[in-house]
């Protein structure tokens, strides 16, 4: 989101005017490209397939495998394709105009085929095998070698999702250079020599040993699933997928993960009615054509046990029993009419909605319900994220020019606030690591403000800016107060150097660069503002990265107490009044007053000043305060609950009404850029219905006429609602010209200069007493994670962290078991000494044996209780508790707290 | 290695091997015999100067390539901000080579006086000398010269008071023949896998920790401070026009007297034969390598091939490492080829496809052959992968491989299809062996 939107083009060439292009021919058909093209890359674009194994254009160039050689006039030996670099007035010959590349290129063939095993009939890889298929293309009919092969036991995990099987490897070093170049994760690596040259992980043991895993350093990266998918041979396979299926039996459907708001592009393989896998699709806008472990191979969850499939209503003994579609609707639309009448009905729909179901919340909260309490935030959450999210925004996407991946590319420097951007948006870590590893232009410098450096931060190469939990806005506010000239910057509540300070000021101040924040911004008191005041001192752009994949798209849709679709503010009357025209409903049928936030709405229903609830999604447990959530639930008179999975709503719920997962629906993502990521219906055979169809009759039920029964439907009319949107409310001012003074004077907003929030003094935690830091891991205890136990296993283990003064404070070493209390409950964790600050304490939010909101009711910034641990530090037996839960809803962890407090 | 004696007697140019007999590892003898003069010599001298002193010289690279050392020189660009290195290529690792290693083991100080000048023409000020991994000894030797050689100021900050300052470090590589290629030793010495980078871009202006670097052979080095010394012309007075100067050539084999012959370049095999005492008694040549295991095989019809960059490559082979390898007529080919690309296959670092692939099948090819289970359809197998090979694989390594395989198949064709019509080595095993009492057949 930009504070001012800068021009189409800000800096996509860096450095002035290119230099010209380089004309070739190639087969003799002649092309211009840009110099420092490789021939093979050239020749791809005159349509001339040039085999090729080790070549990869994301990749940098290796010359391994040899098999793109081409002849170039007035070289003594031909060269391979992908390390060339055109020249101008280059001759190339490839294997179609040159018999000395036809023979060196079936000489290769023949060569890599010597030691490849001869089992494409059991091969994961057959039938879309590069291999397999330039064997046929460029191989010989028979072959010459009678000798023996070099064989492997086959195969080994290298970790408990991948597997290796050396005996197909052409040594190609694919997975071994994405690991290192794109990931950052050189956790496996070529190794001997000779034909005996294979990949391996590290390891203490000898590869052949059964026992590889335990003895070795396994290969847990959360992007190890493209190594799978850029290997050109069947070598290395996926636990989930190995031996389910031929290539050539699945349907392929192009779909958009519904994991994060990173939005990858991805082909979603299926046969008879079941995903087989996911592959990462290929846009280089967004993901280009990577994506991570969790969007890849986290799919079983609509499968695993407990999913709802039929409705259910609850019964005179409490139980809940499977009814009729009619019954339930009949059911649900009685009680929420007799709560509509009474004091109201309260709507929370999760982050994992698509913008169709957002949208169709929304207006049924709007025209059916007559409230406007419907939030999407089901994390801690503040009225200074709501202002925030309707300054700068809701209504901003690449089209009116919010920032896109593209300017991370080129972004001079990114400030991270709140945002761990490989466990939160991994395609932005990704993007950020190629952004400052680059080297054709200057490449991006990163810099953190968080509590501790992360892997993930070192592998941006990037800079801590060190924070206490809660003193973020202290920081930012130092920024925007240095201009960079004078090496001063003094900051109360935090340590970072005054030199550190006045030199990322000033770094902030080039142009293009950017302040990514994330939905954690929202448990920082002041961090939203005080990011809005830098970005407006310095000319960065600023964008707000939050962690599902429905939360952006939610904000178009109106999904919040004060936001109606289309970047409306509830409190603008002509807004309002455009709103009511065009769903062809009574002037003034939109309530005017902004609604209540999650909290609110909880608090609310806990004391009867609502009498229903209609959830979508939400996972109790990752609510600022669960127990309060439960009692919510427990005491409000009616609940509604539209679910995948039983979970902890339905667990309350009065009438459950069943949903399609992503895969069963069509519908559109929004990434964090605000760039709509629509996909079709993968499993056409699926009876299960988009929340939006179940709205829309619910609506019928209570003669309220939606027209949401189809996705066509709810896509036109929310197309409708969103056009003309020209930017946020601090870019373009209000929408309509109703805003009178009277209508602002009872809401809770502050004005446009959105200035109001200041950070709060930080907390001085006493001995024994620590500040809490927290976020999630990308893998945890999730629970869109269910039912793929081989995913899990490459999760990061729980680690709790302390520095080592306050470690010795309380008598622990690296190592001890440390055990962090609040009133609600304790958790412990195995300790690892970092360096942080002191009496700050470090919890990942919903891993196994870590569930904070949960056990702790506890967010960052909060003062909880360190001490030595009580019990064992094993990780263990809270998974089973905290994986129940949410279907298409709120999945990973817990969240919100904060609320407005 | 042989003897001292041997090596005083049959050495006709006297350069390099000139002190050899004096024990000239121990510092002081080394001083006594003039060491360290050059050095004194170049550092009155600008950098520029030297680099064209030994651009006039003539002087080529000693590993094996030929280029020209001083046109080496100078293509380290000047002021990119980036440090100069220089690294010593002494990884000698090509079978029948042994001469770097004898040098550096008696009179490791020409070698660091030949760095330390060297370092100073092209700005650098740190110097690596990369020594094979099994050359414990040597390493030990030249770790023991650059400390006595710091001691005296030879390296060090200022050296000699001329302002200059250079450290020099022996690392032990790990023993992979691959390292001898400079961008694989610059991989390992930079702490990674040894295997060869791509290039462009070339050691010159991406060496070292990206660095321009000059990478030079021992041999190489070592000749400089006896050109500073005695100029451009004495040095060019030697061997051939374009190939000139004195060279170490190691003979080994069948030959009476194995050792390291300094010789100007051109010399024939025959002359090195009369040094070296003549093939063993009662025996004559069959084959051999003119410059160690990667140059195709010579004949006897070859005795008289001027042994310089250019005569050998005009008669179809290399020079190479003048390693003089020579095979009397108890010698199978085959079973000769076959320990060639046993080393081959055993050595190929694996990163590209025909090297690493084409020696596996090739290895077991030859063994088929030499066993008497070859067909002759392998020969035309062994020529068809040699060809994938030669000029497809990554770096010279298996260029080198194929070697061996081409020209014995050119030369002793006959001998091949002996193997796979009797169904076996048509001549006796054993009586190839360097202690077979002769006659035995």
């Amino acid at each position: 989101m930009t504070i001012a939107p800068q021009t189409e083009h800000t800096a996509t060439s860096v450095g002035g005017s290119a230099p010209p292009p380089v004309t070739l021919t190639i087969d003799g058909v002649s092309i211009t490209v840009p110099r420092g093209t490789l021939v093979i890359r050239a020749a791809e674009q005159l349509g001339i397939p040039i085999p090729r194994f080790c070549d990869h254009p994301l990749l940098d160039p290796v010359g391994a495998c040899r098999q793109c050689i081409v002849a170039v006039e007035g070289q003594r030996k031909p060269l391979t394709a992908c390390t060339t670099v055109v020249t101008e007035g280059m001759v190339v010959q490839t294997q179609h105009s040159s018999q000395v590349a036809a023979k060196a290129q079936s000489g290769t063939m023949e060569l890599l085929l010597i030691n490849h095993p001869l089992d494409c009939p059991m091969c994961d890889k057959g039938g879309e095998c590069p291999l397999q298929n330039q064997a046929m293309s460029s191989g010989r009919a028979a072959s010459r070698f009678h000798d023996v092969k070099r064989t492997y036991p086959k195969p080994v995990p290298i970790s408990s999702e991948v597997l290796l099987d050396r005996e197909r490897c052409v040594l190609c070093a694919r997975c071994t250079r994405f690991s290192a170049q794109i990931a950052g994760d050189p956790f496996i690596e070529l190794f001997e020599r000779s034909a005996g040259e294979q990949v391996s992980v590290y390891r203490g043991e000898q590869l052949d040993s059964p026992d590889i895993i335990s003895g070795s350093e396994p290969f847990n990266s959360y992007f190890s699933g493209n190594t799978i998918q850029i290997c050109p041979v069947g070598a290395l396979t996926s636990a989930t997928y190995r031996f389910r299926s031929r290539p050539f039996d699945l349907v392929s459907t192009p779909s958009v993960c519904e994991h994060c708001s990173s939005g990858c592009a991805q082909r979603t393989d299926w046969r008879r009615n079941r995903v087989l896998r996911r592959l990462a699709g290929d846009d280089p806008e967004v993901n280009e054509e990577w994506n991570c472990d969790k969007g890849r191979f986290a799919f079983t969850y609509p499968t695993s046990q407990g999913r709802i499939t039929t409705p259910l209503i609850r019964d005179e003994s409490g139980q809940l029993v499977t009814a009729s579609w009619s019954q339930a609707l009949t059911i649900a639309a009685e009680g929420l009419r007799e709560a509509r009448d009474a004091a109201g009905v309260g709507v929370l729909t999760g982050g994992r909605l698509t913008v169709e179901d957002s949208y169709a919340y929304s207006v049924f909260a709007r025209l059916a319900l007559n409230t406007n309490d419907i939030d999407f935030r089901a994390r801690p959450h503040s009225v200074e994220e709501a202002d925030f999210l309707i300054m700068h925004v809701a209504g901003l996407t690449p089209a009116t020019g919010g920032l896109r991946y593209r300017d991370l590319d080129t972004a001079p420097t990114v400030l991270l606030v709140g945002l761990e951007p490989e466990e939160e948006s991994p395609i932005v870590f990704l993007r950020l690591r190629k952004a400052s590893r680059r080297l054709d232009a200057p490449s991006t410098t990163v810099y953190s403000v968080a509590p501790w450096a992360t892997r993930g931060l070192e592998k941006l190469s990037g800079t801590l800016v060190e924070a206490v939990p809660g003193t973020e806005a202290c920081v930012l506010d130092a920024l925007t107060d240095d201009d960079g000239t004078d090496g001063a910057g003094q900051i109360s509540g935090t340590s970072p150097e005054g030199g550190q300070i006045s030199a990322l000021a000033a770094a902030l101040r080039k142009p293009g660069s950017v302040v990514l924040l994330g939905e954690r911004a929202a448990s920082a008191p002041g961090a939203l503002s005080a990011a809005a005041r830098l970005a407006r001192a310095t000319g960065a752009r600023l964008a707000w990265i939050p962690r599902r994949a429905g939360d952006r798209g939610a904000v178009e849709a109106g999904a919040l107490p004060d936001l109606l679709p289309g970047a409306r503010w509830v409190v603008d009357r002509a807004a309002r009044a455009e709103l009511e025209q065009l769903w062809g409903v009574a002037p003034g049928s939109i309530p005017a007053t902004p609604g209540r936030s999650t909290t609110r709405i909880l608090a609310a229903a806990a004391n009867a000043e609502l009498n229903a609830l209609l959830i979508a999604g939400v996972d109790l447990d990752d609510l600022a305060d669960p127990a309060a959530a439960r009692n919510a639930l427990r005491n409000v008179g009616f609940v509604v609950s539209l679910e995948l999975r039983e979970s902890s709503v339905t667990e309350y719920a009065d009438v459950v009404l069943p949903v399609a997962a992503s895969v069963e629906k069509a519908g559109t993502y929004y990434t964090w850029e605000g760039r709509a990521r629509p996909f079709g219906r993968a499993l056409p055979e699926s009876d299960a219905l988009p929340d939006s169809r179940v709205l829309d009759a619910l609506a019928a039920e209570l003669d309220v006429f939606l027209s949401l029964g189809s996705v066509e439907q709810v896509r036109a009319g929310y197309a409708a609602a969103v056009s003309g949107v020209t930017g946020p409310a601090s870019s373009t001012g209000l929408r309509g010209t109703g805003l009178g003074g009277t209508e602002l004077g009872g809401t809770e907003f502050s004005g446009t200069e959105f200035s109001g929030f200041q950070h709060r003094a930080s907390a001085k935690p006493e001995r024994g007493e620590a500040v809490l830091a927290t976020w999630h891991h990308l893998l945890d205890a999730g629970t869109l994670q269910l039912g793929e136990p081989h995913l899990a296993g490459t999760a990061p283990r729980a680690l709790a962290r302390l520095c080592e003064a306050t470690a010795s404070e309380i008598g622990l070493t690296d190592g001890d078991a440390l055990t962090v209390t609040t009133d609600a409950g304790s958790i412990t964790l195995p300790l690892e000494i970092t360096r942080m600050p002191q009496r700050v304490v470090w919890l990942p939010t919903n891993s196994p044996g870590s569930a904070v909101r949960r056990q702790l009711a506890a967010d960052s910034g909060d003062i909880v209780k360190v001490s030595a641990g009580t019990t064992s530090p094993l990780p263990d037996d809270n998974l089973a508790q905290v994986a129940g839960g949410d279907a298409e809803g709120a999945g990973e962890g817990p969240q919100s707290h904060g609320g407005e407090r | 290695m042989t003897g001292a004696a041997a090596i005083q007697a049959a050495s006709v140019t006297p350069v390099l091997t000139q002190r050899w007999p004096h024990q000239p590892w121990k510092l002081a003898n080394y001083e006594r015999l003039d060491g360290y003069a050059g050095l004194r010599q170049a550092l009155r001298q600008t950098p520029d100067a030297l680099i064209e002193l030994v651009k006039q010289s003539g002087l080529r690279g000693r590993g094996g390539a030929g280029f020209p050392t001083g046109l080496k020189w100078s293509f380290l660009p000047k002021d990119v901000g980036a440090p100069h290195y220089l690294v010593i290529n002494a990884d000698e690792g090509e079978p029948g080579t042994c001469k770097d290693l004898p040098l550096m083991m008696v009179d490791p100080h020409s070698l660091l006086e030949g760095a330390i000048i060297t370092a100073y023409a092209i700005g650098a000020h740190q110097a690596f000398i990369y020594v094979r991994g099994e050359a414990v000894h040597a390493a030990r030797r030249l770790r023991q010269a650059v400390r006595e050689a710091r001691a005296k100021n030879y390296l060090g900050r200022n050296i000699l008071g001329s302002g200059f300052g250079l450290d020099v470090v022996v690392h032990a590589g790990a023993g992979a023949y691959i390292c001898g290629e400079e961008t694989a030793l610059l991989e390992s010495l930079e702490g990674f896998r040894g295997q060869p980078r791509l290039k462009p871009p070339f050691p010159a202006t991406h060496g070292l920790y990206a660095s321009p670097t000059v990478v030079n052979n021992v041999e190489t080095i070592a000749s400089v401070p006896f050109i500073v010394r005695h100029g451009a012309d004495w040095f060019k007075s030697m061997g051939t026009e374009k190939s000139p100067g004195p060279k170490i050539y190691s003979i080994s084999g069948h030959v009476k007297h194995p050792g390291q012959y300094e010789c100007e370049l051109g010399i024939t095999l025959r002359q090195l034969l009369e040094l070296a005492g003549g093939v063993r008694a009662g025996r004559s040549l069959k084959f051999w390598t003119p410059g160690g295991s990667s140059t195709p095989y010579f004949t006897a019809e070859h005795s008289d091939v001027p042994l310089d960059f250019e005569g050998a490559a005009a008669a179809g082979s290399m020079l190479g490492t003048t390693a003089i390898m020579v095979f009397d007529e108890t010698t199978c080919i085959v079973g000769a080829t076959l320990r060639f690309i046993e080393f081959y296959a055993h050595e190929s670092c694996g990163k590209c496809t025909p090297c690493r692939e084409g020696t596996y099948w090739m290895e077991q090819v030859l063994r088929r052959l030499e066993a008497g289970e070859g067909t002759e359809e392998d020969l035309s197998t062994l020529l068809d992968t040699c060809d994938n090979i030669f000029g497809r694989s990554f770096c010279a390594l298996g260029d080198g491989a194929t070697s061996c395989v081409v020209s014995s198949i050119k030369y002793f064709r006959d001998e091949y299809i002996a193997h796979v019509r009797q169904r076996r080595c048509p001549l006796a095993s054993h009586a190839s062996a360097p202690l077979a009492a002769q006659g035995v057949h």
